[in-house]
């Protein structure tokens, strides 16, 4: 009983951030549909892969969705590595719950998790590629 | 950070979004509602993964000990570390701010920060979510992705743990 006390007191401690960041998600959903994201590549892979990194890390939401329009890129002509960063930063980087992961488990540890995971979208997307090319 | 601290700072973030919420009502209430609904529908969503989460805190605190997550997470944890992020990552569910509580635990109990981060970028490989996958991008791809991914999950948690050492 003592150690669920103590769990429901860490957990409600922590509680707020995590309400907050939820009441964030629901209003970034409404105000900035999905959609309006798929039209902003150049059709450059490089560029492209850093601009679906970029759309990927300010994104949230289920990977669900991330696949579907990932889908939708693809058959407008939108390159595997734009795709494949966009659909690894979805679910990697979180600019959105940032301001959570700071409070819980450290600014510094937020930033450069973050960070390195967003360099690592591009990276995990030409590995990728470059693999199910060559196999 | 304290706790008291976190939780201040978290009770100041719940306030920012109250107050953005109400100005937006005024400004726009049908933008609002539909955005309270949308949270709404997040929250329902979300309900059996705190009672997880609540669970595994309850289990942590009853069954574990510190030296015992040291031994297995911490400095000196070796593979065993790395491998027990990389599964965890991988079977845990929910959205990743629901995991933040435990691995705020984890780390106060001396859990290192790259098994952490390792955790998390695992948290991108979902064997629920792969027949999805592969029915938009197909096998081979989803396959070469997902073995990557766990590589370079450990190349990342070993990276934000070198990176953090660097004082600044």
């Amino acid at each position: 009983m003592e150690a669920l006390i103590k769990a429901l007191k860490t957990f409600g401690n922590t509680l707020p951030t995590i309400l907050g960041v939820i009441l964030l998600v629901g209003l970034i959903k409404v105000a900035l549909p999905s959609s309006i994201f798929t039209h902003m590549f150049s059709f450059n892979p490089f560029i492209d892969s850093l601009i679906g990194s970029a759309l990927g890390s300010v994104l949230a939401g289920n990977p669900v969705t991330s696949y579907i329009l990932g889908g939708e890129m693809l058959k407008q002509g939108v390159s595997l590595i734009a795709v494949t960063s966009f659909i690894v930063a979805w679910v990697t980087v979180g600019i959105i719950q940032l301001p959570a992961e700071a409070i819980l488990l450290g600014k510094k540890f937020a930033i450069i998790r973050n960070a390195t995971a967003f360099l690592f979208s591009i990276l995990v997307a030409i590995i990728t590629v470059f693999l199910v090319n060559a196999i | 950070m304290r706790r008291s601290e976190k939780s201040r700072i978290g009770i100041y973030f719940l306030g920012t979004m109250v107050t953005i919420y109400i100005i937006l009502g005024l400004l726009n209430s049908s933008l609002a509602i539909k955005a309270l609904q949308a949270t709404l529908s997040i929250l329902k969503k979300v309900v059996p993964v705190f009672i997880v989460v609540i669970a595994l805190l309850a289990i942590m605190n009853k069954f574990v000990r510190p030296q015992t997550l040291t031994k297995y997470l911490g400095k000196n944890s070796g593979a065993k570390g790395w491998i027990i992020a990389i599964i965890a990552g991988i079977i845990s569910s929910g959205p990743i701010y629901l995991w933040y509580p435990l691995l705020n635990e984890l780390q106060k109990h001396g859990t290192r920060n790259g098994i952490i981060a390792t955790f998390l970028y695992n948290r991108a490989v979902k064997p629920a979510l792969l027949p999805l996958m592969i029915f938009y991008f197909g096998i081979k791809f989803v396959a070469v992705l997902t073995v990557v991914m766990v590589f370079v999950s450990v190349a990342q948690g070993w990276l934000v743990e070198k990176l953090l050492e660097v004082k600044l």
